[in-house]
C-alpha cells in the first residue's frame, strides 16, 4: 500500500516533466498553425492579417506565458480548446478514447489467445519439428510490419468477404455490439498478430526455463500428469515476463495505433494526435500526449501490482 | 469445387448484407483522404476545406465545369461603362439554411469582413480594388472600385468569398457552425473522420436528386479504392495519380479526370548567382525534357503547359521558348553565360507534397546532369519547405503552385512589381509589369487573350521559372452514379447534378 502511494506521488512530477517536454517539442517543429492552414498562400497575408491570425491561434504570447496559461488550465481540468476542432481538448480525448481502449484490449486478447498456447506448445516440444514451425511463424509474424498485415487483411477479407473497414464511422459497442466487433476485428488482428509472435517467443523461452526447474521435476516425479504440471505449476511462473511485455505493449497501444488507425480509418487517439501534429494544433497535441503519458504510467503501476498477485514471492516495500 | 465456391459466395453475401447498413437509394457515400481543416469559409484556402465548404456556402457567382461564370447568390451582374463599379442583382429566392433570405446587407457584411485585416481572410488580396459597398435595396449590391478591375469577377467566384449571414458574423460563430445558402446543410461532423450533409430543400438553385451525403475520411487512398470495390463508397476524390490509374482496371468503377489549373514548375531563383544570368536560365530550360519527366514521375498523367493553365487562355505550348529539349543549344547557352563546364546548385522539394515531388526532382537532376549541371536534391518536410520557399531561400525549387481562372489573379502576386510574392519569384522586368497592368484593366476578352499570350511568351523566354506540366484532378465513382462533371478547379459542386440508380 505504501509502495502504491509512493508510486502515485511520483505521478505529478512525471506529468510535469512530460508537459514541459511536449510543450517545447511541438513548438520546436518548424511551422505553426498558420503555416499548416495556409501553406505558401501565407505569403499573401498583410502584416496586420498575420498578427490577427497569430492572436486567433494564441501564438502572439511568448512561450512562458503560453505555458503558464496552459498549466493553470490543466490544474482546473481544462486542457484548452483545439483550434482545428473548435472543441475542448478533453471532450475530443474522451470521445476518441473508448475506441483506442477497445482496440488495445482486443489486440491483447488476439495476441494472448494465439501467443500463449503457441509458446507453451513449442516449449513442450522443444527442438522438435513442430517447435521449429511455431518459431518460424513467430519470426515472420514479428518481422512483418503491421501495416502490411493490415493491407493484406483489407484486401483478402474486405474485398473478398465483405468484412468491412469502418469508413470513418465508428459504431460504439453499446450501440451495436455485432457491428462494432465487425469493425474492430480486422484492426485487432493486424495489431495483435505481431504482438502474438512476441508473446509466443517470450512464453516459450520462459516455459523452457521453468520446465527445467527442480520443483517441476518434483511435481512430475509425484506422478502428476504432464498437462497438470504445465498449466498448474509451470505456466503461472512463466507468466511474469509475459506480463511485463504485455504491460508495456498495452500501455503503448493505449497511445493509439497510428498506422493501423490510419489504414482502417479508425477515429482513435493515434489519428487525432497525428492530424493534430500535422495541423500544428498545439493544445490538442499537448493534451493527447499528456493523456497517453498518464495511461502509460497507470498501466505500469498496475502491472507491478499484478506481479505480486501472481507471484507470492514478490512483495513491495518490505515487511511492516 | 463448385459447391465450395457457392458456399463461400453465399457466406460472403450473407456477411456483406449483414454488415452494410441497409442502403437507402437516397444516400450518396463519398470518401476522401483529407478532411477540411476548419469551417470558416473566408480564412481557409486549403483544397480539402474548399471541397467541403462549397457544398454548403455560395459565393455571388460560381464557375461551371467550363469555367464560365454562372449565377449563385447573384442572379445577374454588370460593370458600369467606365469599369469602376460592379452591380449585382441578388436572387430573391436565395435563402440561408436557417430560413432567412439572403439580402444585400449580408453581402455587404461578408465583404466587409473579408476586407477587414483583422479577419485574416486569405482572398482579401483579390478585392483590394473595392473602395466602397452600397446597398440601394434589399437585392442590389454595388461595389465601387478604384479603377477598372476585370479579374475581380472571377476572383469572387470562390467559396473564400462566400456570402454568410450578417448575424453569424456578429455572433462570431463562423468557425463552429455552418449557415450557408448552398445546396446542403451540415448535419453532423467529426473532424478527420466523417460528416453528414443533408439536402437543403429550399435551395434556390434547384432540386437535388438524393437526400444525404455521407462523407468518410479515409486517410489511405488504397483503402479508398478498397471501399469503392467493396461498395462502401459510391464516389471518391483521389489525389494520387498512381491510385487513380488503378481505378479503370476495376470492373464497376469509373474514373473522371480533368486537367487542373495548378502547375508543376521548376522555380529558378534569379536573384542568386548564377541564375541571374539569362542565357544560363535559358540553358536550363533547353536542357529539360518535359514529356520525359511527366512520363517518369506522373505516369504520363498530365499535360505539358506554359505559364497559362486556364482553358480560355491556354495554348499549344510547343511554340514557346525551347519547349523541345535541345541539349546542344543548352550547352551553347551555358558557354555564352560563361559556364561552359557547367555548375552546381541545390534544388528543394517537399516530401510527399505533392506525392510526385521527389520523382520529379530526380528526373530533372539526371537531365541537367547531361549538360554538366550538377544538382543536389534537398527533400524537406512541408513546413520547412514552405518557410524556405516564402523566404526565397533556395537555388531552385520543385513546386506545385495553385492556378486561377484569370491569369491576372493567378500571376499578379509573382510578376508585378508590387506583387505579394514578387520576393519569391525574384525576377521582374518592365514588359511583365506592363502586360499585367494592361491585362487587369482590359475588359475585352479577345484583347485580354492577346495581352496574356504575349506575357506568356515573354515569361517563357526570360525563364525565371521553367513551367513543366499540369496534372489531373480525379474522382472515382461506382456504376449507378451518374451526372457528375469534373471541373479544372477540382470542385465537387457537380454532385448536385448526380443521380443514383436504385
Amino acid at each position: 500500500m505504501q509502495y502504491f502511494l509512493r508510486r502515485l506521488a511520483v505521478f505529478p512530477l512525471v506529468m510535469l516533466g512530460v508537459s514541459v517536454f511536449v510543450f517545447v517539442a511541438i513548438r520546436l517543429v518548424p511551422g505553426d498553425a498558420i503555416t499548416a492552414m495556409l501553406g505558401t498562400e501565407g505569403g499573401m497575408l498583410t502584416p496586420a492579417q498575420r498578427e490577427a491570425l497569430a492572436a486567433y491561434f494564441g501564438l502572439d504570447q511568448n512561450w512562458a506565458v503560453q505555458y503558464l496559461r496552459w498549466l493553470g488550465g490543466l490544474l482546473t481540468g481544462d486542457l484548452g480548446i483545439s483550434v482545428t476542432y473548435g472543441q475542448p481538448v478533453l471532450d475530443i480525448i474522451l470521445e476518441r478514447f473508448p475506441l483506442t481502449l477497445q482496440l488495445a484490449l482486443m489486440s491483447m486478447v488476439v495476441a494472448l489467445a494465439i501467443g500463449l498456447p503457441a509458446g507453451v506448445f513449442a516449449a513442450t516440444r522443444a527442438e522438435r519439428p513442430s517447435d521449429l514451425i511455431v518459431r518460424i511463424f513467430a519470426m515472420v509474424g514479428q518481422s512483418m510490419p503491421n501495416f502490411v498485415v493490415a493491407l493484406l487483411a483489407i484486401y483478402i477479407l474486405s474485398v473478398g468477404f465483405g468484412v468491412l473497414p469502418t469508413m470513418g464511422r465508428f459504431i460504439p459497442f453499446t450501440q451495436d455490439p455485432l457491428g462494432n466487433l465487425a469493425q474492430m476485428i480486422l484492426p485487432a488482428i493486424a495489431l495483435g498478430t505481431a504482438f502474438a509472435a512476441a508473446v509466443t517467443r517470450i512464453s516459450r523461452a520462459a516455459m523452457l526455463e521453468i520446465l527445467s526447474e527442480d520443483y517441476v521435476r518434483t511435481a512430475r516425479s509425484q506422478g502428476f500428469s504432464q498437462s497438470y504440471v504445465i498449466w498448474r505449476h509451470a505456466l503461472p511462473n512463466a507468466l511474469i515476463p509475459v506480463l511485463t511485455l504485455s504491460g508495456v505493449e498495452f500501455g503503448y497501444l493505449l497511445g493509439g495505433a497510428v498506422i493501423v488507425e490510419q489504414i482502417f480509418a479508425l477515429p482513435g487517439l493515434g489519428r487525432v494526435v497525428l492530424d493534430a501534429i500535422l495541423q500544428r494544433d498545439y493544445a490538442l497535441v499537448q493534451g493527447v500526449v499528456l493523456f497517453i503519458a498518464f495511461n502509460f504510467l497507470l498501466v505500469n503501476l498496475l502491472v507491478d501490482l499484478a506481479y505480486a498477485a501472481i507471484d507470492p514471492r514478490i512483495r513491495y516495500g518490505g515487511r511492516k | 469445387m463448385t459447391t465450395m465456391k457457392t458456399v463461400t459466395g453465399a457466406v460472403a453475401l450473407a456477411l456483406s448484407t449483414a454488415m452494410v447498413a441497409p442502403a437507402t437509394a437516397q444516400t450518396l457515400n463519398v470518401a476522401w483522404s483529407q478532411d477540411a481543416t476548419g469551417l470558416d469559409p473566408h480564412t481557409q484556402p486549403g483544397f480539402a476545406t474548399i471541397r467541403l465548404l462549397e457544398l454548403m456556402y455560395e459565393p455571388l457567382v460560381r464557375l461551371d465545369a467550363n469555367l464560365e461564370l454562372q449565377p449563385a447568390v447573384a442572379q445577374s451582374w454588370e460593370f458600369s461603362e467606365d469599369g469602376t463599379s460592379l452591380t449585382f442583382m441578388l436572387d430573391p429566392e436565395a435563402m440561408f439554411h436557417d430560413g432567412t433570405p439572403v439580402t444585400s446587407a449580408d453581402v455587404q457584411a461578408s465583404f466587409e469582413r473579408i476586407l477587414d485585416e483583422a479577419t485574416g481572410a486569405i482572398s482579401r488580396a483579390n478585392y483590394t480594388s473595392i473602395v466602397g459597398i452600397e446597398t440601394p435595396d434589399e437585392h442590389t449590391v454595388v461595389f465601387r472600385l478604384d479603377g477598372p478591375d476585370a479579374p475581380i469577377l472571377n476572383g469572387m467566384a470562390s467559396v473564400n468569398a462566400a456570402i454568410v449571414p450578417a448575424s453569424a458574423i456578429e455572433a462570431g460563430t463562423l468557425d463552429t457552425e455552418v449557415v450557408g445558402s448552398g445546396p446542403f446543410t451540415l448535419t453532423d461532423r467529426t473532424p478527420n473522420a466523417n460528416a453528414t450533409l443533408t439536402t437543403f430543400d429550399d435551395w434556390h438553385g434547384g432540386d437535388v436528386a438524393y437526400d444525404t451525403i455521407e462523407i468518410s475520411v479515409l486517410p489511405d487512398e488504397t483503402a479508398i479504392l478498397a471501399a469503392l470495390r467493396a461498395g462502401q463508397a459510391d464516389f471518391a476524390l483521389i489525389n494520387d495519380p498512381l491510385v487513380a490509374t488503378l481505378v479503370p482496371q476495376t470492373d464497376g468503377l469509373t474514373l473522371n479526370s480533368a486537367p487542373t489549373l495548378s502547375y508543376y514548375v521548376l522555380q529558378l531563383n534569379a536573384a542568386r548567382e548564377p541564375m541571374d544570368s539569362l542565357p544560363l536560365r535559358q540553358a536550363i530550360s533547353c536542357a529539360i525534357d518535359r514529356q520525359d519527366i511527366l512520363d517518369a514521375a506522373l505516369l504520363g498523367e498530365g499535360d505539358i503547359t506554359g505559364p497559362l493553365t486556364s482553358p480560355a487562355y491556354r495554348t499549344d505550348p510547343s511554340g514557346l521558348f525551347c519547349y523541345e529539349q535541345d541539349q546542344d543549344r543548352a550547352r551553347e547557352l551555358l558557354a555564352e553565360a560563361g559556364y561552359a563546364d557547367g555548375f552546381s546548385a541545390t534544388v528543394i522539394a517537399a516530401t510527399g507534397e505533392p506525392p510526385t515531388a521527389s520523382a520529379i526532382a530526380q528526373v530533372i537532376q539526371s537531365q541537367l546532369g547531361e549538360v554538366g549541371i550538377e544538382l543536389e536534391i534537398e527533400m524537406q518536410e512541408l513546413s520547412v519547405y514552405i518557410d524556405r520557399w516564402l523566404a526565397a531561400d533556395f537555388d531552385m525549387a520543385v513546386a506545385l503552385n495553385g492556378g486561377r481562372v484569370d491569369p491576372y489573379t493567378m500571376y499578379n502576386r509573382y510578376w508585378t512589381r508590387d506583387g505579394n510574392l514578387q520576393g519569391v519569384a525574384n525576377y521582374i522586368d518592365d514588359t511583365l509589369d506592363r502586360l499585367m497592368i494592361e491585362g487587369r484593366a482590359e475588359t475585352d476578352e479577345a484583347a485580354r487573350r492577346e495581352i496574356f499570350a504575349e506575357f506568356e511568351s515573354h515569361l517563357a523566354e526570360m525563364a525565371p521559372w521553367v513551367w513543366l506540366f499540369t496534372g489531373n484532378t480525379y474522382t472515382a465513382q461506382v456504376d449507378g452514379v451518374s451526372g457528375f462533371e469534373s471541373s479544372p478547379t477540382g470542385t465537387l459542386f457537380g454532385l448536385v447534378d448526380v443521380t443514383l440508380a436504385e
